[in-house]
């Protein structure tokens, strides 16, 4: 049983990690947000026609 | 053993929403950056023939730049220079912010570098931008 209980304290301490993980620098997020904020700078989105990458669709 | 695995499952799948949420979106709708967006879009419209004309160009590290000054009519190089200069103070402030409304000012110069890839890559045909390497080309 202590054994098992070792084990979950590792688990508990590796997603711990994950989450320290998260607080990196999100760069999909930041992608989005860019690319929302160039949009209204430049005025963008009406008309315009989206570059050959596909962008998703963004949700209003 | 199998009581042992199905709880780290379960510890796991609770886990996942918590990573999701952290994946989502930044917050860029706080008043400092409306306003800085108001102010450079409002702005656009004098930079943009400046763009077209090769003038000014989209550099890799988020900002612009007063590339050719001969492509300006002496007269208005001035002007240029300055709404280069003001563009270029909004746009830092826009990265310090965006950082900062999401907790992590440490964040800044990452969130530049996405700007300065996503500007080059929304940039016109015929507006010049800078590569990775510091070379400008022509859309």
């Amino acid at each position: 049983m202590r054994i098992h209980r070792m084990i979950l304290l590792a688990a508990a301490l590796g997603l711990s990690a994950c989450v320290t993980i998260n607080i990196y620098f999100p760069a999909a997020a930041a992608e989005k947000a860019a690319d929302k904020i160039i949009d209204e700078v430049w005025q963008l989105k009406d008309g315009a026609k989206p570059p050959a990458g596909a962008q998703p669709k963004e949700t209003k | 053993m199998s009581i042992l695995i199905r709880r780290i499952a379960t510890v796991l799948a609770l886990s996942l929403p918590l990573a999701a949420v952290a994946q989502g979106n930044l917050e860029i709708n706080t008043p400092a950056i409306t306003s800085l967006k108001g102010a450079m879009q409002s702005r656009h419209g004098q930079l943009a023939p400046y763009y077209a004309s090769g003038a000014v160009g989209i550099a890799r590290d988020g900002s612009i730049v007063l590339r050719d000054a001969n492509a300006i009519p002496l007269a208005q190089r001035q002007t240029a220079t300055g709404l280069v200069a003001a563009e270029n103070n909004d746009r830092a402030a826009l990265y310090r912010e965006i950082a900062r409304a999401n907790g992590h000012p440490e964040w800044e110069a990452e969130v530049r570098s996405t700007f300065g890839q996503r500007w080059a890559d929304k940039a016109q045909p015929g507006w010049f931008v800078q590569n990775a390497a510091g070379q400008w080309s022509q859309k």
